[in-house]
């Protein structure tokens, strides 16, 4: 049995050569890097002269919203793949480690003085989003360590992931991202091009969508199953 | 413009140190933390090109490519993590098998 801690080929000539080998890549990227040729084509004039038409005044919210809609939507996309990829690879003999075990005073009063206020921090980055660094990943991945906490602490949230209304929550980004997108080709014949009196709402609203999906989508991929029946059962075994 | 440098080169040197590890080590998960740490490599070389450019602004299509890059990189991780823990309570081992040994 070969221990997987120690580095592997135990073969001195062969580790020399990987060495080797790693040491030559990165040197040959670090001379690339040096020798970067100056930027030919200058992105920041050209998203600057359309920022008006972008409906936010933040550029990378512009960018990743507007300018390049398709990066979003294809990304929520993988998202929700990983989901589905984590969720089939369920063991159906393996238990899950997040038991309904008593939190303790401490955890409990810090999860109720915590979750309440990650809530506000995630509300407020989605409103900043438009003008200022925020916007749905950064407000979704904050719902998605608030709900890891309360798990964590042992608190049987898990019991809400599952029936309809959590995959709902799950599809509804992707969903109302995709509704727009046709939404404006059947208007205007272009997938993902928002008239501009509507862009700002129209961004703020599948930003607020893709938050809901986001902080789901993340909780569930670090519960690992689609309906945590694993986690809901534990909690049920234990208390 | 050195400051570019700096950041781009460490990224560099965090991808071959990823590299390295992704070689070298059998255990499944130290495999998943070297492809994180070569992610993070290339993440930090995107940011720093964001503000090689001569404007007052950083450029914002590498930083909306980072912010994808990130939910990709930690949806890919979860199912990793998920795969390594299916092949550890099949098989009860936490590296892949070698061609001729046990």
């Amino acid at each position: 049995m070969i221990d997987p801690n120690r580095p592997q080929p135990h073969f001195v000539l062969t580790r020399f050569i990987v060495q080797l080998f790693t040491l030559v890549l990165t040197l040959s990227l670090g001379l690339a890097v040096l020798s970067l040729p100056p930027a030919p084509v200058q992105l920041v004039d050209t998203i600057q002269a359309n920022m008006h038409q972008s409906g936010v005044t933040n550029p990378v919210t512009a960018v990743l919203l507007n300018f390049r809609g398709y990066d979003t939507l294809l990304e929520i996309g993988v998202l929700l793949v990983a989901f589905v990829g984590v969720g089939t690879l369920r063991h159906r003999h393996q238990k899950s480690g997040l038991s309904g075990s008593d939190p303790g005073l401490i955890l409990l009063a810090l999860v109720r003085l915590f979750v309440p206020l990650m809530v506000l921090v995630a509300g407020y980055l989605l409103w900043a989003g438009s003008h200022a660094p925020g916007g749905a990943f950064q407000a979704g991945a904050i719902l998605g360590a608030a709900a890891v906490l309360v798990f964590l602490s042992g608190l049987p949230l898990a019991t809400w992931f599952q029936g309809w209304s959590f995959r709902g929550g799950l599809l509804i980004g992707f969903a109302l991202f995709l509704c727009v997108g046709v939404g404006t080709m059947a208007t205007n014949g272009h997938f993902l091009e928002y008239p501009r009196e509507w862009a700002g709402f129209l961004i703020l609203l599948i930003e607020a969508a893709l938050t809901i999906s986001i902080g789901l989508i993340l909780a569930a991929l670090f519960l690992g199953s689609p309906d945590a029946t694993d986690a809901a059962n534990g909690a049920k075994d234990h208390s | 413009m050195s400051q570019f440098y700096l950041y781009a080169l460490t990224g560099m040197t965090l991808f071959g140190l990823g590299v390295y590890a992704l070689m070298v080590y059998a255990h499944l998960i130290r495999k998943i933390l070297a492809i994180n740490i070569m992610g993070s490599g290339i993440f930090l070389f995107l940011v720093a090109v964001a503000q090689r450019g001569l404007g007052v602004m950083p450029d914002p299509v590498p930083h909306a490519m980072v912010l994808t890059g990130i939910v990709v990189a930690v949806s890919a991780t979860a199912l990793m993590l998920r795969l390594v823990t299916c092949i550890h309570c099949k098989t009860g081992r936490t590296s892949l098998p070698e061609d001729g040994r046990e």
